[in-house]
């Protein structure tokens, strides 16, 4: 299971786009225990989440649309990509912690 | 699905048709959202669109199946809420296979019997093939139909557009071949003039009485044989541009007649008393000296000064460095596609003879060699053999060279003082040659002033006296 997972926010959903999320969700389990946050990010942008996923040290990303560039990238930075996951980010957290998450999956 | 759930249309037809049906056959993407936002129905060419199908969209948000930077930033139906004006909007979305869709989409609310809105109508309309024609139609390097990416060429493209906004008289000269028409008809199709006639004339077609008629038009009756009233073409260049090529052949009668149009913009057609003013934009064009015309008597200076409002000189072929292959390339694509041919290129012996000729007929005896060896090639390479044999021998191109230039253009191609007698030199490479070692001789070796006599940066000359072993 991944120990560091974030998700791009629209309201209580997961961002219908990668690139246009102005807000994540970042949660960590560490020995058993869970650290949660919210980060309001200034703007919008593909680059700099990119970045941001690859400094926090991100091992999966739960998003919905994100374009094949960005995608590659994170692949190539060894990052799980679980993309066009339509649903709340709660239950997409949870689905990811009983293992049954995977692309494409619509968990509303 | 059950049947009863099955939306239906009931009225139009003896038995009641299947929305979805109806929908399906609509060749732009239709989703139908209901007031929570969520999607009630979507058509198969939304499916294709989106990558998601309609039945796992159903009942979904519709920012969750459109994707689109709409949704995020300015949902029309989410912002307007109720009833409002239908909205069309192009913006992006992305698909199952993540890209990025260009859409034009259209939002509406649906309203019941009552007014009140029941459902939002939105269609989404795929941009990418259109924008693909955008992409054929404006090639990189190039402006209208004119190809390079020389330095020489980029001065042009960066001077066209301002020229085309303004509407001063323009004076195109360059040797034959170079492109001097095609500025002309780019400089009509980016004015405001665009919307109005372009029409050309090449002064030296025509006897100077057939001419006069022809430019200014003439009455019935004017002269023998005049049994109708003729417009002419200053009329029917009406709003828009009138070309005149090859005005240095123009006869030195109808040089006044043009100034007088040029001061006062009215036209007297022969035998009439009444003018008309014209709104025409004049832009000529031409390969002589003007200058030296003007000198020897042979071009009124004051109709020169007129029309040399705006100068544009385009350079000849063997100044744009680096365009030969662009233009090359241009044409064997072209050629390729009007015979049917699937030629790859040009072989390197073949390109080495095309990169030692000189091209006294500039684009134009370019062009007309690509299409002579596209005809005759049979393989996907150009080779030597298919190149015109006068090319190959080049002896012989080079009295073809002395009857074909004018010594107006060769004199720009060769320092002050020189001509092209004193160089006789066998091609282009040897002429540049021999153009550094007068250039060096004059400035007493200093290369700075050698290279600003050139109109070269210092290291163009370096690199082209490296070239001919000058160091």
């Amino acid at each position: 299971m991944a120990d560091k997972i974030l998700i791009p926010l629209y309201g209580n959903d997961v961002a219908p786009r990668f690139d246009l999320a102005t807000e994540i969700f970042i949660t960590r389990l560490e020995d058993g225990k869970e650290s949660d946050k919210i980060i309001v990010l200034p703007q919008a942008s593909a680059e700099k989440l990119c970045h941001m996923i690859v400094t926090e040290g991100i091992d999966t990303v739960i998003c919905n649309g994100i374009e094949e560039e960005y995608y590659q990238y994170l692949i190539w930075k060894k990052v799980n990509v679980l993309d066009s996951i339509i649903g709340s980010w709660k239950s997409a957290i949870s689905a990811l912690r009983k293992n049954q998450l995977s692309s494409n999956d619509v968990i509303f | 699905m059950n049947k009863t759930d099955i939306p239906l249309i009931s009225i139009l037809a003896d038995s009641p048709i299947a929305l979805q049906q109806l929908i399906d056959k609509i060749p732009i993407g239709i989703l139908i959202v209901d007031k929570s936002y969520r999607v009630v129905q979507m058509n198969r060419a939304l499916e294709a669109i989106t990558g998601i199908s309609a039945t796992s969209a159903k009942g979904l948000p519709c920012y969750h199946v459109l994707r689109s930077s709409l949704c995020v930033k300015d949902c029309p139906i989410r912002n307007r809420q109720g009833a409002f004006e239908p909205v069309s909007v192009e913006t992006d979305l992305i698909d199952r296979s993540r890209e990025l869709i260009p859409v034009n989409i259209n939002a509406a609310p649906l309203k019941d019997l009552q007014e009140n809105v029941a459902l939002y109508l939105e269609t989404v309309e795929d941009l990418r093939s259109i924008r693909d024609l955008d992409e054929k139609v404006s090639h990189a390097f190039s402006f209208a139909n004119i190809v390079g990416r020389s330095a020489a060429m980029e001065k042009i493209y960066q001077i066209l557009p301002i020229l085309a906004q303004s509407d001063s008289s323009v004076l195109i000269t360059g040797e034959t071949g170079t492109g001097k028409d095609l500025v002309a008809e780019a400089l009509h199709q980016a004015s405001n003039r665009s919307k109005g006639p372009f029409i050309k004339i090449n002064c030296g077609a025509l006897p100077e009485n057939l001419l006069e008629s022809e430019l200014f038009g003439h009455q019935k009756g004017a002269f023998t044989g005049a049994t109708e009233n003729k417009p002419g073409r200053f009329r029917l260049a009406h709003n828009g541009t009138l070309y005149l090529t090859e005005i240095g052949d123009l006869p030195l009668t109808l040089q006044v007649k043009l100034l007088t149009f040029l001061d006062d913009q009215v036209i007297y057609p022969l035998g009439s008393t009444s003018g008309f003013q014209a709104n025409v934009r004049v832009v000529a064009g031409t390969h002589r000296n003007l200058e030296q015309m003007v000198n020897e008597g042979r071009f009124r200076k004051d109709l020169l000064f007129r029309l040399n409002v705006v100068r544009m000189h385009l350079p000849p072929l063997r100044n744009r460095d680096g365009d030969l292959q662009l233009l090359l390339d241009h044409f064997v694509h072209t050629l390729n596609s009007r015979f049917q041919k699937k030629i790859a290129g040009f072989s390197k012996r073949a390109m080495k003879i095309l990169n030692q000729y000189s091209f006294p007929g500039n684009v134009r005896e370019l062009q007309n060699i690509v299409e002579y060896a596209a005809n005759i090639c049979e393989t996907k390479q150009i080779e030597p053999e298919h190149l015109p044999t006068y090319i190959l021998d080049l002896d012989a191109s080079d009295a073809d060279m002395s009857s074909l230039s004018e010594p107006d253009s060769t004199d720009r191609m060769i320092p002050s003082g020189e001509s092209l007698d004193t160089a006789n030199q066998k091609n282009w490479s040897s002429m540049e040659k021999q153009m550094i070692m007068n250039a060096l001789l004059d400035t007493g070796g200093r290369r700075n002033e050698t290279a600003e006599k050139l109109g070269w940066g210092r290291s163009t000359l370096w690199r082209k006296m490296k070239k001919h072993g000058l160091n």
